[in-house]
């Protein structure tokens, strides 16, 4: 019975630790950290475009969101995570690390400028929006796989 | 006896010759004769910048990461690693040495439509001439114009490095013959004005095809998987099918291509990447009709 119930509890151990390990894989959590990317840049765009009225607390919140997510990003890319999981990273990243941390550095302190100066209409949401937005054709250009 | 063997070797000599000079006949450089370029007005120099983007020279006769004005350098040197070695892309600057500075209309004209430099030689498919064979002789005068505006570069660029039999320029004829065409890669069923226009600027200078066509063994398109994807010639990924069969752009309305195009922007504001991104950054200096034109054949050929 003793043993039964510590098996059940070690089996029971190893999955909610085969759960965490799962969910904590590189490659999902910067693939998450790109959906936020993402759906932060989403937001802007609606705003840009005119689908949505300016929101100052919502813009503050994307930006933001953009400056703390791209600032993680590099640090989910350790030896081993090169492939799996759908993974569009190109191998190119481990070749330049440092650059490809820069890069992702530069999204992040780009962003940190536009919340210095907040876009106040739909122009300069606009304009923060193609600044951001070259940033991410840059990095993808030299470190993404998918077109 | 012995006359029959000498009869016998000369009629083989003379099917042997017959031969070499059909294959020949064939085979060799094909320029467009003089008049083909003559009679044209003074080139329209808006229209050439505007085919200047749309054809992407930058992105191969540009020095690598050039920003701005030095875009405009187009001094070559360029390495493009392939299955069949390395090119080295050409000084296309107006330089009367080292670039094209001292072509001629028609010597120009012939490289961009014809795959023929201006010796007489056949020229290598990376230079996507059998896209370029579209472009009318008033878009090739006038990015010619255009070209000899920009600034010169004395750069000499290597000669190609390229594994046997490939260096051998004589077997470009044979890979012309199989799979050179300045015909329209599909039929479309009464396109409009708008439809033909992106159909001449993606088949035509835009060589949209030249990436997204899968090609096969000999290096020669897939013409019946026109724009449907395939493996990455340049490397690792995949190229995306952009017919409206795609799983990737297939949703997209031609409004949000335009925009992507224009933008770089996905509809839910991912970017381009890979080399789409100068793509788009070149595609970007075109006029919003023409991107709309663009959207508008890419919505019109048959969905692979």
């Amino acid at each position: 019975m003793n043993l039964k119930r510590v098996s059940t509890a070690v089996m029971a151990l190893c999955l909610g630790a085969g759960m965490a390990f799962a969910a904590g894989e590189p490659q999902a959590e910067r693939q998450a950290l790109m959906k936020k990317i993402g759906g932060s840049m989403g937001e802007l765009g609606a705003i840009a475009k005119g689908q949505k009225p300016y929101d100052a607390a919502t813009v503050k919140t994307a930006v933001s969101t953009i400056s703390a997510s791209a600032k993680d990003f590099p640090n989910h890319f350790p030896a081993g995570s090169e492939t799996g999981m759908d993974t569009a990273a190109s191998p190119a990243i481990w070749q330049n690390m440092a650059d490809f941390k820069a890069k992702a550095m530069k999204l992040s302190t780009d962003a940190d400028t536009v919340l210095a100066s907040m876009p106040t209409d739909q122009a300069s949401v606009g304009q923060a929006l193609q600044t951001l937005g070259a940033d991410c054709g840059t990095c993808h250009q030299a470190y993404r796989l998918k077109r | 006896m012995a006359s029959i063997t000498a009869k016998l070797a000369l009629a083989g000599a003379i099917v042997v010759v017959a031969g070499a000079a059909v294959a020949y006949g064939l085979t060799r450089p094909q320029p467009y004769p003089a008049e083909h370029w003559a009679g044209l007005a003074a080139p329209d120099l808006a229209n050439g910048e505007t085919l200047f983007w749309a054809g992407g020279c930058v992105s191969c006769h540009a020095q690598k990461d050039a920003k701005g004005e030095e875009q405009k350098v187009l001094s070559g040197g360029r390495a493009l690693p392939t299955a069949f070695g390395t090119f080295h892309v050409p000084n296309i600057s107006p330089d009367p040495k080292a670039g094209i500075g001292a072509w001629t209309l028609a010597e120009f004209g012939n490289a961009m439509t014809r795959g023929v430099g201006p010796e007489g030689e056949h020229l290598y498919p990376s230079f996507p001439y059998s896209s370029y064979a579209r472009m009318t002789p008033k878009d090739v005068n006038d990015l010619f114009g255009y070209l000899k505006t920009l600034p010169a570069s004395p750069n000499v660029a290597s000669p190609h490095d390229l594994s046997f039999p490939f260096n051998l320029r004589v077997t470009l004829g044979g890979w012309k013959l199989l799979f050179f065409s300045a015909e329209p890669r599909v039929a479309l069923n009464a396109p409009s004005e708008i439809v033909k226009r992106g159909q001449y600027l993606v088949e035509g200078p835009g060589h949209c095809g030249e990436c997204h066509t899968p090609r096969n063994a000999l290096g020669g398109l897939q013409t019946d998987q026109w724009l449907a994807g395939g493996p990455n010639p340049e490397g690792e990924g995949r190229i995306p099918d952009i017919t409206p069969g795609s799983q990737t752009i297939g949703s997209w309305s031609e409004g949000d291509i335009a925009n992507y195009l224009e933008t770089g922007f996905t509809p839910d504001f991912d970017s381009a990447g890979g080399s789409m991104v100068e793509v788009q950054q070149n595609l970007s200096h075109l006029p919003k009709s023409d991107l709309a034109a663009i959207a508008a054949y890419l919505k019109a050929v048959p969905a692979r």
